[in-house]
């Protein structure tokens, strides 16, 4: 029966051509809107690491005060004396400290010109907290870490671009004029957003090149290419007295796998805070902060707001477009309304009015997805317009898009029909039957 | 017209009545918050930086090597001299931010060295003598930095300096009266710094929206930095010589020293590059806003006229009726233009209460400012046009309806 009732709206369908023409185009228009800025707000607030963004916490100790903290929340950062004191008090099952560099590299082919890179300093259980995969070797070993060993890891594509993809592993590598042994080569690996660099970046920018021992960088005073906040007086004169000062330039995860160690670990900072105050660095009550993956992507405003505000006016747009669909879809029904009248009177219950009307709203659903999924395709080249590149270049069709596509429109039609339908089963058949 | 009788028909078909009305609401709703934001975002972009954008533009030089303090300073002075000998080049500066670089380096500014909260926050530039006049920034009172002022200063060291230049906004926020010149604030310093020169635009180095109560606030103090990672030469060209002196000062640089970094496509940016670049997300914004509308209005007009030629579908029989009774053309034209005048008005009404209600809610939750009245009226003058425009073609045909008509069977 829905097979001769989808046969039947078909067919009315091709009866007003322009009417019908009209509802696709509305429904494509809307269905489209939604899913191009949806495909970007998709990859925009995506949770970058599921199987491990509830077990990576960010330890947040206020370290500026009530006086300089921002609003009452302590810095996104950490400055080097804490953040030494967290990674030597070892209270998590791992942890890492994060900042980032700029180096030059001389690659063998490109005729003694060095080439810019950029990288991280980081510790041993950055691989291991992460997730990182590997290419050839691995990680450095944690004890490396204190033996301020010149160790690095390089990405596939820089490892690629610096000695031809071959396994770089033992050989050595000179950046800046310093020599690193390489120790691994990571796969490709660029979560969108990069989670655990997002302060004072997007989050969405060229991925690191490399990764440095970070006791290593310190030593050679490799300078902090990233965020660095301080406040009150400028006071430190040179590398040392600047490493004691209050800039927030550290990026401190810890990885904690029960709720009891989440609690723990809490309490621990608050007692680390309790310390410096008892010491007199810290002229405050404890304030700390421990937000996991997703709320720290949360709060550093990850998700650009151009992202959540074009979805919101996409869907308004959606919206508008649906309540056009109900109004051209009832004058559509209603004015068959004799016809309706004759099939009532022939004995069609209201049920199978209904039923037909809906089946015939579903094939202009059907008709403004293709057309939605078209538009969102050919939108999606010109994504690049309207969102910066390193955001466009994350939005891509892919199957689960297209089926929410088609989905989206067929739901959302059948729903607008609704009310159209239910106005074409109340028909009167003895109204109409007089009337004729 | 009397309006009585398209009242008492309206009744008759209150649905599709209110969800044109709905329509209308909705669309005035999403056009007049749409154009607003179109309106700012444009009005960012337009925003003069102060830079005689024209003859400007930015190299960004990276180190090939990692050098201490001393050698980075020597380094700057040689590709200072190299640089003056480009054909074209009229004059450089080296620095460590330029207006609407995006990101960059900021200080709290306080008027005591102990002061609670901080008055405001500026953009930092650190530059030579020569900056002013490279960037072409205009100096509106005070003098422009002595060569003997210019410190020398490693990015980890001690900053000192006594004097600043500072952009007019700056100035006004600190001294409301207009008498900063020779007055003194604090920038994260232990001592004083006093205003010598005060520009009348210099925009800040970032562009984000954090920063805008900050808005045009900036200062310069006469510092050459050494950065460990490089440099920004900012270089100005005679007129019409940009171009030539963009392709010849990266390979000067390279031929003088090859141990430095020039990125090939990020490493020399014209100002009108610079400018695009910071504004990519706000001109996206007001192109994907522009579509939206568009394609908004055109749908709805589509809706209106989808409904209004089946009414007159609809009552052909009445309209032949009225036109046997005596009714003009121009009688059943003016009924249904009526009859959409009312509904959009109602439409209307209710989309002003929406307009503002989700423009409160963009307040809130993207720090959008509240949406002025112009634009709400802008909105509805649009949208009542449309709606006539609309319903013109359907009302037409409508009153072309015979009287013979009335004689038919509906």
């Amino acid at each position: 029966m829905l097979t001769y009732y989808f046969q039947l709206g078909l067919r009315s369908l091709k009866r007003n051509p322009m009417l019908t023409a009209l509802m696709v185009m509305a429904i494509g228009f809307g269905v489209a809107a939604s899913m191009i800025t949806y495909s970007v707000f998709r990859a925009v607030s995506g949770d970058p690491i599921p199987d491990k963004s509830a077990q990576l916490f960010v330890p947040q100790v206020d370290s500026w005060g009530p006086q300089y903290n921002e609003k009452g929340e302590p810095p996104g950062g950490l400055n080097y004396v804490d953040a030494m004191a967290l990674m030597k008090a070892h209270q998590a099952s791992r942890m890492t400290l994060i900042y980032q560099v700029m180096l030059s590299a001389l690659p063998h082919d490109a005729n003694s010109v060095p080439v810019p890179t950029q990288g991280l300093a980081t510790t041993a259980d950055f691989f291991t907290m992460f997730n990182v995969p590997f290419l050839y070797g691995t990680g450095w070993n944690p004890t490396e870490d204190d033996n301020r060993a010149a160790d690095i890891v390089l990405t596939k594509e820089f490892n690629q671009r610096m000695f031809g993809g071959a396994n770089s592993v033992g050989k050595s590598i000179t950046l800046s004029g310093h020599d690193y042994r390489i120790v691994g080569v990571t796969q490709h690996w660029d979560p969108a957003p990069r989670f655990y660099d997002v302060w004072g970046e997007s989050g969405f920018d060229d991925p690191p090149d490399f990764y440095l021992l970070l006791n290593r960088a310190l030593d050679l005073k490799v300078d902090n290419a990233g965020r660095n906040s301080c406040r009150g007086t400028l006071s430190y004169n040179g590398w040392d007295e600047f490493l004691q000062s209050n800039c927030v330039w550290l990026m401190p995860w810890v990885e904690l796998d029960t709720a009891s160690d989440v609690a723990r670990y809490r309490r621990f900072l608050e007692s680390y805070s309790t310390d410096q105050q008892r010491v007199g660095r810290f002229g405050w009550t404890p304030n700390v902060r421990l937000p996991d993956v997703m709320k720290w992507l949360d709060v550093q405003h990850v998700v650009p707001p151009e992202s959540r505000i074009s979805l919101i006016v996409a869907m308004c747009f959606f919206v508008i477009c649906l309540v056009n669909t109900i109004g051209l879809l009832l004058a559509k029904f209603l004015r068959r309304a004799g016809e309706i009248g004759v099939r009532r009177a022939l004995g069609a219950t209201r049920h199978e009015i209904y039923a037909q009307y809906l089946v015939e709203a579903a094939a202009v659903g059907l008709a403004g997805g293709v057309l939605g999924l078209l538009l969102t395709i050919a939108g999606m080249s010109g994504v690049g317009l309207l969102f910066e590149p390193d955001i466009a270049r994350l939005a891509h069709v892919d199957m689960s898009l297209i089926g929410l596509t088609f989905a989206v429109a067929i739901f959302a039609t059948v729903a607008a029909a609704f009310y159209p339908a239910w106005r074409a089963a109340q028909v009167q058949p003895a109204w109409q039957l007089k009337s004729n | 017209m009397d309006i009585q009788p398209i009242l008492a028909a309206l009744r008759h078909h209150k649905a599709g009545t209110m969800l044109i009305a709905l329509q209308i609401a909705l669309t005035l709703a999403i056009v007049c918050n749409s154009l607003f934001i179109i309106h700012q975002r444009l009005a960012r972009m337009d925003e003069p930086s102060g830079v005689d954008e024209a003859n400007v533009f930015v190299i960004q030089n990276l180190w090939g090597e990692q050098y201490s303090t001393q050698e980075t300073l020597a380094r700057i002075r040689e590709d200072l001299a190299t640089l003056r000998q480009v054909p074209g080049v009229q004059d450089v500066t080296p620095a460590n931010q330029y207006p609407f670089k995006g990101g960059g380096w900021d200080n709290l500014i306080t008027m005591t060295p102990d002061q609670r909260s901080s008055t405001t926050d500026a953009s930092y530039f650190a530059g030579d003598e020569h900056f002013l006049d490279t960037l072409g920034v205009r100096l509106i009172a005070g003098r422009d930095f002595r060569p003997d002022e210019v410190q020398s200063r490693g990015m980890r060291e001690k900053m000192i300096p006594t004097v600043a230049i500072v952009s007019k906004p700056l100035a006004d926020k600190l001294y409301p009266h207009g008498d900063a010149l020779g007055k003194s604030f604090y920038a994260m310093t232990s001592a004083p710094i006093t205003v010598i020169g005060i520009v009348d635009v210099l925009q800040r180095s970032d562009v984000s929206t954090w920063s805008a109560p900050y808005a045009g606030e900036s200062m310069v103090v006469p510092i050459r930095m050494a950065m460990s990672w490089g440099v920004y030469y900012i270089v100005r060209t005679k007129p019409g010589q940009l171009a030539a002196a963009m392709r010849a000062a990266p390979k000067a640089l390279y031929a003088e020293n090859r141990m430095r970094m020039i990125d090939a496509k990020d490493g020399v940016l014209s100002f009108a590059e610079v400018r695009r670049r910071a504004f990519e997300r706000d001109r996206g914004m007001a192109v994907l806003m522009g579509i939206i509308c568009v394609v908004l209005l055109a749908i709805t007009a589509a809706g209106i006229v989808g409904l209004t030629s089946f009414w007159v579908g609809q009552r052909r029989r009445q309209i032949g009726v009225r036109r046997a009774l005596g009714a003009t053309h121009r009688d059943i034209l003016g009924y249904f233009m009526t009859e959409n005048l009312l509904i959009s008005l109602a439409g209307v009404v209710i989309g002003v209460l929406l307009s503002f209600g989700l423009n409160a809610w963009l307040v809130t939750h993207f720090t959008l400012a509240a949406l002025p009245l112009t634009y709400v009226v802008g909105g509805i003058v649009i949208l009542l046009l449309l709606g006539q425009g609309a319903v013109f073609a359907p009302a037409l045909r409508a009153s072309r309806v015979p009287p013979i008509e009335a004689t038919r069977p509906a």
